[in-house]
């Protein structure tokens, strides 16, 4: 059976050769490795659950007037599209199931990237000759980020109709360009024409998934084509040579196995754990607005430096250069991805002139500048995060809003410097810490060897 | 009935029969190792629950219509299939098949003879053409300019630097005020210590110029700057619901009702708490917002109906470059 299979593709295709190289492909063991692919499940999951939604989505503003299932709600006037999403939570049977795993999986998608992302650059698995592949992924991440906003932008509840007002007010306060792009994409001024929804709604079902999935595949090509790169676990692994399990058998079970628990997580998510209760929020209308409103988590750190900046516009006369959003919601992360992408550079320029070719791993103690400064840069962003969720914090504790604000406003400048340094600080005892220990080691066993010496003599 | 008793013989022997596969005697690829009967009967009871989870999920699809929690339970068979499925395949990964920790070597950091056929072949491929570098040049502009062709289509999307639109609002001189039903607010209607939002009549709500915070200050609480000092009727101020930070709906007012009276009333936008002044024209207090709140002027009719006594102040909407040059134009 097997071999008759086998003889057969081999015939029409030629693949034996191919897919033996494939069959016995390494792949390196351990656990920090698989936030990659948890990211890429997710992605199924999202596509598979995404397409089911698109079934039943209606991507229309027209406004009409709600008589379905949900008390609360009747009477009230309402778009297309919120209604459309209402009766998949409510009418449509295991919809409200498949759109809470959908979102849940967006999430889930977004840390798992983030968490690869922290991986890779603290054991500075970017390094020649993977830097393309670390460009890439930072791509993916920013087109992750906005494919995920115009994922709840289009439920066209309360809160995502003031999300894409603060995506509005953000794009238009781009000096020069701002405002005439934002009238391109939103065929006028906000809240725009129903055209808007039909572009919102190709691009996060059609376009950005694609370029996702090219980018993507264009991603795992490179790992393959280069190896993965591995620590230096043992005196086996070395530059040259790598140390792994093959495909199959070691490898496929353990892939397969994976990305059925990262989906049945993110179903039993999407069963028992609600997230964004839609009919609770209500229908979006540019006058109506509701208080303790946060965003989906990855998009926390821009709210927190959107509140965070204090109050002025770029002004020269009567002339506004640069209007308030543009720092917290443009500068900042262009910054943050600006620095993600130019840091291999950066760290070759300056730091280790290391032109080299490395398949080891980094331990974040090997490189303290690199660990000092990422973990600078993410406190940074971290803080600002938290930031976002100031106001929270003020309601559970009581803390007053605007000191807290006043409070970080410095501290997001001051804490990420102390941070830097005392990882600096650590890395560098960790590594004489491990000086003494070989010290001592190397010691015993002389003088191991000279008590044995004696007692020969 | 011989057939029927084959059947069960089969399917006893499929159950309870043991044995290894017998393979040709040859050099082996993948070792072989001990059998685990035990780790094997977890992983088949994994498969058997996975199956019977997977399964429970169209009973209760078909079943569940008014049941209470059905999401819930669609969820758990759904995901405990999965999650068990997986486990299988983990134990069948760890404990069933052998983990091979093998060698290879990483693919070479380049390959110079392989650069140098590609680069004689780009270098000879072009030795016919005499003015190579004009040619390519011209290769480059005959592409940008298609380029240029192929994107112009997008400019169909919206207006194209077209900027009265931002500037417009429905408010004129002598347009009444209404509720959300479309009814006239009167004067004595509107209260200290709470805030009414307002549209101007017959216009389209969803216009950002539209909504308007009516609030109401006691008299000697004013303290308008002198252009606008004629802005207020009878002690109530109007401005823009529109946060000029970021476009969010201004739905907070902050007003102490007792002692400590402190701080003073203001409209708070709820996105990033824009705080503004309602007794000083709609300054800035705390916040991001980089620019005042538009005023609407007002005035009371004979009928005690408020009425909106010219357009806003200054332009509505979160800021865009050039914003301030420009007033908001009926």
């Amino acid at each position: 059976m097997i071999r008759r299979a086998v003889r057969f593709l081999d015939q029409r295709t030629g693949d034996a050769p191919l897919l033996r190289k494939a069959l016995r492909y390494l792949f390196p063991d351990h656990w920090s490795f698989l936030l990659g692919e948890v990211a890429l499940y997710a992605f199924v999951v999202l596509v598979a659950t995404g397409t089911y939604l698109a079934f039943f989505f209606t991507d229309s503003t027209k406004q009409v007037t709600y008589h379905g299932p949900y008390a609360p709600l009747r009477g009230q006037e309402m778009s297309e599209a919120y209604h459309s999403v209402l009766d998949i939570s409510t009418s449509v049977k295991a919809g409200l199931l498949i759109r809470q795993t959908h979102h849940w999986a967006a999430d889930v998608f977004i840390a798992a990237i983030l968490l690869h992302l922290l991986r890779v650059f603290f054991t500075g698995a970017y390094r020649k000759p993977r830097e393309l592949t670390y460009v890439l992924g930072i791509t993916m991440l920013g087109i992750a980020l906005l494919e995920g906003y115009l994922g709840y932008s289009l439920v066209d509840d309360l809160l995502s109709g003031m999300g894409l007002a603060i995506g509005y007010a953000v794009l238009v306060s781009v000096p020069f360009v701002g405002a005439n792009v934002a009238e391109l994409i939103w065929q006028g001024p906000f809240p725009g024409t129903d055209a808007f929804f039909s572009r919102m709604y190709i691009a996060h079902v059609f376009l950005f998934p694609l370029l996702i999935a090219l980018l993507l595949g264009a991603h795992l090509g490179l790992v393959a084509l280069r190896h993965h790169t591995q620590f230096r676990s043992g005196p086996r692994q070395t530059e040259r040579k790598i140390v792994g399990v093959p495909t199959y058998p070691g490898q496929t079970p353990r892939s397969l196995g994976l990305f059925l628990v990262t989906a049945g997580v993110l179903f039993l998510l999407g069963g028992l754990v609600q997230i964004n209760p839609i009919w609770l929020w209500g229908p979006y209308h540019t006058y109506l607005s509701t208080n303790g409103a946060q965003p989906d988590w990855y998009l926390g750190w821009l709210i927190g430096a959107l509140r965070l900046v204090p109050g002025f516009d770029l002004t020269i006369g009567s002339y506004t250069l640069v209007p308030n959003p543009f720092w917290g919601g443009v500068l900042f992360p262009l910054l943050v991805f600006g620095f993600l992408l130019a840091w291999p550079l950066l760290e070759r320029r300056f730091i280790t002139r290391d032109h080299g070719y490395h398949n080891l791993l980094d331990r974040p103690r090997d490189a303290p500048l690199r660990t000092a400064i990422g973990l600078g840069v993410f406190s940074w962003v971290a803080l600002v995060f938290v930031a976002g969720a100031l106001d929270r914090v003020d309601v559970m504790f009581g803390l007053g809003y605007t000191s807290m604000i006043w409070v970080f406003r410095f501290a997001i400048w001051i804490v990420p410097v102390v941070v830097g340094l005392a990882a600096y600080r650590v890395c560098v005892e960790l590594q004489r810490g491990e000086e003494t220990e070989r010290e001592r080691k190397r010691a015993e066993h002389r003088a191991k060897a000279l008590a044995e010496t004696t007692e020969v003599l | 009935m011989s057939r029927a008793r084959d059947a069960l013989v089969s399917a006893a022997v499929l159950l309870f029969g043991r044995g290894r596969p017998k393979l040709p005697e040859r050099e082996r690829i993948v070792p072989d190792g001990p059998a685990r009967p035990g780790w094997e009967l977890v992983a088949l009871a994994l498969l058997g629950l996975a199956s019977l989870a997977a399964l429970t999920f169209p009973v209760v699809y078909a079943l569940g219509d008014h049941w209470r929690h059905e999401t819930q339970y669609l969820g758990l068979a759904i995901g405990l299939a999965l999650v068990l499925f997986g486990a299988a395949l983990v134990v069948t990964a760890r404990h069933l098949i052998v983990t091979e920790e093998l060698e290879d070597d990483y693919p070479a950091e380049d390959h110079p003879e392989e650069q140098e056929f590609l680069v004689q072949v780009l270098e000879e491929s072009g030795t016919r053409l005499t003015r190579r570098r004009l040619f390519v040049v011209s290769l480059g502009g005959a592409a940008a300019a298609l380029g240029v062709a192929a994107i112009t289509p997008l400019a169909s999307l919206g207006p194209v630097l077209k900027t009265t639109p931002f500037q417009r609002t429905p408010w004129r001189r002598g347009r009444r005020l209404v509720d959300d039903t479309g009814r006239p607010w009167r004067a004595d209607e509107i209260e200290e210590g709470t805030f009414y939002t307002a549209f101007p009549e017959g216009a389209d709500r969803e216009e950002l110029g539209s909504a308007v915070v009516l609030v109401r200050l006691p008299q000697d609480a004013l303290r308008l700057p002198p252009p606008l000092a004629h802005y207020a009727a009878r002690g109530i101020v109007a401005y823009s619901k529109i946060c000029t930070h970021a476009g969010c709906a201004i739905s907070l007012y902050r007003t102490p009702l007792f002692p400590p009276a402190d701080p003073k009333p203001a409209l708070v936008c709820p996105c990033h708490y824009s705080t503004f002044d309602p007794a000083d024209g709609g300054t800035v207090l705390f916040g991001p917002a980089g620019r005042k709140l538009p005023m609407l002027p007002l005035r009371v009719d004979g009928g005690g109906h408020l009425r909106a006594a010219g357009n806003f102040d200054g332009p509505v909407g979160p800021s865009w470059w050039g914003v301030r040059m420009k007033k908001a134009q009926p």
